[in-house]
C-alpha cells in the first residue's frame, strides 16, 4: 500500500477492540437483511450509487467497521500535536478565530483602498489583494495588451505610485496582507516593502503572503509569463529572501484552490496541492536552506466545495499528510515546519449566475465546512461573483456569513468536532491514501514539472471537468436554479458593480504623470542591475527592490525579466 | 458546401484572462457531436483569432471570455472578419457578460451570447440550426 512510503513507525493501538467489531459486523449483516429490505422496499434508494465529486462512494452507513484500523495517537492525536488531523492549534478557535480575509480589488487604487478600509471598518481582520489581468502579466496598464482590462477584474498597479495609493492610511505593521501575485510576485513584494519602509516599519514586522505558486499556474490557472525553471527560480528567491529577512511572509501559498476551480476534484486538488509543496521544499533545498530554515512559512490555499463532508476531510487530510512528508521525507525537526496552515476559498465555480441570492446558502455550507475543517483563514465569496465582481452589499453579506458562523453557531467552541465521526474519519482516511496515489504516481514521473511538460495534470483536470459538467447536463447532478427548480426571470436584488471605461482613461493618466515626474536615468540604471544580476543568476529580490523604488514599473521590470528569462509558450491540452 | 461536410469550429479565448474551464468543456462538447475543433489557447489577440479562423476555414467562431473586456475586443473581432471576408461566418460568445450589453453585441453581428449554466446540448443545437442559416 502507497501509504507505507510516509506512515511513521508505531504499533496500531485500535480504538476498537476485536471483540466488539465482531458483534458490530454481525448486528450490521443482520440489519441489512432485514430492517434495510423492508425499508427500500417502501422507499426505494434515489440512485444505485452515492458518489462524491472524487469518483468516492459514500456508503448507506458508516460503523466502527469502516475505521477498524484507527489508531486514535497515531492517526489524529491532539490538536497542536502530530500529526495535526486535528488541528493546528492547541485551543483552535476558542482562543483565535480564522482571519476573515476577503479578496479585493477592482478598477483604481483610490476605489480598492476604500474598499479595503470599508471592509476593515466592517470587522475584516487581514487584507487580500485582488490585481487585474495586466498587473497579473507583468503588462503595464499602458500596454497595447492591457486594451479593455485595465482594473476590470482587480486593481491596476503599475508601480509604486499605485500602490502607495493601494494602501494609503493602512499601517502594515497593523494589518497583514496576501497578495494574489503568481509571476510579478517578486515586484509587488518588492512594493509591499518599500510602502513599509517609508511607513517605517520594521522589515521582521511585516506580516502576509505572496501567492507565489507558479506550478500550479502552468496547469491550472494559466496566468504564466516565464518558462517554468525560471519561474521556479524566483519562487525560490522569494522563499530565501523571506527566510532572511521577513520572517513573518509567507512567501507562497501552495494552492490548490485554482486546481479545482479549472475543473479538478477533490482528490487531485489535494494531492497536485502537495506534490507542488514537495517541488518547493526540494527546490529550496537545492538552493542550499535548511529544511527548519524556511518550511514554517509556507502556507496552503483551498478550495471549499459543495460536497460537505467530502471536502471537511480534504482538509483534515490534508494537514496529516503534510506533516507526514515534512517528517518522514524531509526530515524536518521544528514542529512548525509541519504545520500546513491553510487559507480557504468557497468554491467561485459553484456560484451560479441563475437565482443568485441561493449563492448565500451555498457559500454557508462551504464556509462551515472550512471551520470544520480548521483553517487558519477564510474568504467567503459574495452572491453576485457569478455576475459581476462583489458590490458593497453582496461583500457585507458575504463577511456576515463568517461572523454568524464565528458568533452565533456555537461550532467555535470545540475542537475538531467532527473527530471520531465514522463517516468523515472514514473518508479522511480515503482522502488521503487516494491523495498518497497520485502524489506516488508524479513522483515516478520526476515530479510534478515533467507531470506538467507531458501534459498528465492538465488531461487529468480537464477530464474532471468535462465528467462535472457531462454530470450536470444528463441531471445525474442537480444543481438547483441551474437544472432543475428553475424560474423564468432570475431575482437579482441589487445593482451589480460596473467597471466604466473612464477608470482605464483615468489610470493611463496617471501613469503618464508619474513617468514624467520620475527620474529616468535612475530609472535606468536599477533596470541595467536587474538585468546583470538575472545574468549572474543572483537572488533577485534586492535589485527589484531597487528598481521599484527608482519608480520603474512593474512591465518595465518584467520586460527585462522577459529578455532574461524568455517567455512560456501555452501547451494547449483539452 | 457539400452537406458531407462536417461543421468546423474554432473555440477562440480573446482577452488576458484565463478561465479556460468552460472553453475546453464547450471544445469538447462540439467535438463529441462530431465537429471539426480548433481551440486557439488562451490570451489570444482579435488579429490572431480572425487569422485561425480564416486559415482554418472554420464555419463557426465560439468567444470565451470572462474578463470584461468583451467591449473592447469583440467589435475588433467583427471588424476584421467583415475585411477579411468571413461575414459567413456564425460567431457567438459565452461567459460573463452583462446582460445589458448583450443589444450591442448583436448588433455588430455576434448571434448569440450564452450565460454560465447553459447545458452543452443547447450550444450543439444552436450551432447546427443557425451554421448555414448565414450563407
Amino acid at each position: 500500500m502507497s501509504e507505507s512510503r510516509y506512515y511513521s513507525i508505531r504499533e496500531a493501538e485500535k480504538v476498537f477492540d476485536k471483540q466488539s467489531l465482531s458483534e458490530v459486523a454481525k448486528e450490521r449483516e443482520k440489519w441489512e437483511k432485514t430492517t434495510v429490505p423492508s425499508w427500500i422496499r417502501r422507499n426505494p434508494e434515489k440512485k444505485n450509487a452515492f458518489k462524491t465529486t472524487s469518483g468516492i462512494t459514500i456508503k448507506r452507513l458508516y460503523t466502527p467497521e469502516g475505521i477498524k484500523n484507527l489508531d486514535y495517537l497515531r492517526d489524529l492525536g491532539f490538536p497542536g500535536q502530530f500529526p495535526f488531523t486535528r488541528g493546528l492549534h492547541a485551543t483552535m478557535y476558542r482562543g483565535r478565530l480564522w482571519t476573515m480575509r476577503q479578496f479585493s480589488g477592482f478598477a483604481t487604487a483610490e476605489e480598492t483602498n476604500r474598499r479595503f478600509k470599508y471592509l476593515l471598518k466592517e470587522g475584516e481582520t487581514g487584507l487580500s489583494v485582488a490585481f487585474d489581468y495586466p498587473t497579473i502579466m507583468g503588462r503595464d496598464s499602458d500596454d497595447p495588451v492591457s486594451r479593455g482590462e485595465v482594473g476590470m477584474c482587480g486593481v491596476a498597479v503599475s508601480s509604486l505610485k499605485d500602490m502607495e495609493i493601494l494602501f494609503d492610511g493602512i499601517p502594515l505593521d497593523k494589518v497583514t496582507t496576501s497578495m494574489t501575485i503568481n509571476g510579478p510576485a517578486a515586484i509587488l513584494l518588492a512594493m509591499y516593502i518599500a510602502i513599509g519602509d517609508k511607513q517605517g516599519v520594521p522589515r521582521e514586522k511585516l506580516g502576509g503572503t505572496t501567492q507565489n505558486d507558479m506550478l500550479k499556474e502552468f496547469y491550472a490557472q494559466k496566468l504564466c509569463i516565464f518558462p517554468p525553471k525560471p519561474s521556479v527560480k524566483l519562487v525560490i528567491d522569494i522563499i530565501e529572501y523571506c527566510a532572511k529577512h521577513l520572517p513573518m511572509w509567507n512567501p507562497v501559498s501552495i494552492s490548490g484552490y485554482h486546481i479545482r476551480e479549472a475543473g479538478s476534484n477533490a482528490v487531485q486538488e489535494l494531492a497536485f496541492t502537495l506534490a507542488d509543496g514537495i517541488t518547493y521544499v526540494e527546490s529550496t533545498l537545492e538552493r542550499g536552506l535548511k529544511v527548519d530554515d524556511f518550511a514554517p512559512r509556507l502556507s496552503f490555499f483551498f478550495a471549499a466545495h459543495n460536497n460537505f463532508f467530502e471536502e471537511i476531510a480534504k482538509f483534515r487530510a490534508a494537514r496529516r499528510l503534510w506533516a507526514k512528508i515534512m517528517k518522514d521525507r524531509f526530515k524536518a525537526k521544528d514542529p512548525r515546519s509541519l504545520w500546513m496552515r491553510m487559507h480557504v476559498q468557497t468554491s467561485g465555480c459553484t456560484l451560479t449566475a441563475h437565482q443568485p441570492v441561493n449563492n448565500l446558502v451555498r457559500v454557508a455550507f462551504q464556509s462551515l465546512a472550512a471551520v470544520l475543517g480548521g483553517t487558519q483563514s477564510l474568504h467567503t465569496n459574495s452572491f453576485d461573483e457569478a455576475l459581476a465582481l462583489p458590490s458593497e452589499e453582496a461583500v457585507t453579506a458575504a463577511l456576515r456569513t463568517q461572523q454568524i458562523i464565528a458568533h452565533e453557531s456555537g461550532v467555535v467552541d470545540t475542537v475538531d468536532a467532527l473527530a471520531g465521526s465514522y463517516c468523515v474519519e472514514a473518508l479522511t482516511n480515503e482522502m488521503e491514501e487516494k491523495a498518497m496515489e497520485y502524489i506516488n504516481k508524479i513522483d515516478d514521473m520526476g515530479g510534478v514539472i515533467p507531470a506538467i511538460e507531458n501534459g498528465f495534470l492538465q488531461k487529468e483536470i480537464a477530464d474532471s471537468a468535462y465528467k462535472y459538467q457531462q454530470e450536470i447536463d444528463n441531471k445525474e447532478r442537480i444543481l438547483v436554479g441551474v437544472n432543475d427548480y428553475t424560474v423564468e426571470e432570475d431575482w437579482v436584488p441589487l445593482k451589480l458593480l460596473r467597471i466604466t471605461p473612464d477608470v482605464e482613461a483615468e489610470q493611463l493618466a496617471k501613469l503618464l504623470k508619474m513617468k514624467r515626474e520620475r527620474n529616468n536615468a535612475k530609472v535606468k540604471e536599477t533596470l541595467d542591475k536587474l538585468h546583470d544580476a538575472a545574468d549572474r543568476d543572483e537572488n533577485l529580490m534586492p535589485p527589484i527592490i531597487e528598481a521599484v523604488k527608482a519608480y520603474a514599473t512593474l512591465g518595465e521590470i518584467t520586460n527585462v525579466l522577459r529578455s532574461a528569462f524568455g517567455e512560456y509558450k501555452e501547451l494547449i491540452v483539452i | 458546401m457539400s452537406s458531407e461536410r462536417r461543421i468546423r469550429v474554432v473555440v477562440a479565448k480573446p482577452g488576458l484572462d484565463s478561465h479556460d474551464r468552460g472553453a475546453k468543456i464547450v471544445a469538447r462538447a462540439f467535438r463529441d457531436a462530431g465537429m471539426e475543433v480548433i481551440y486557439t489557447g488562451l490570451r489570444q489577440t482579435p488579429e490572431q483569432i480572425v487569422e485561425t479562423a480564416l486559415q482554418e476555414d472554420v464555419d463557426v467562431i465560439a468567444l470565451s471570455i470572462l474578463s470584461g473586456a468583451h467591449l473592447a475586443l469583440f467589435p475588433r473581432i467583427m471588424e476584421l472578419l467583415k475585411k477579411r471576408g468571413l461575414d459567413d461566418v456564425l460567431v457567438f460568445a459565452g461567459g460573463i457578460i452583462p446582460k445589458e450589453d448583450i443589444p450591442h453585441l448583436k448588433k455588430i453581428g455576434l448571434a448569440e451570447v450564452f450565460g454560465p449554466g447553459t447545458p452543452t446540448d443547447i450550444l450543439v443545437k444552436f450551432v447546427r440550426e443557425n451554421v448555414h442559416k448565414r450563407k
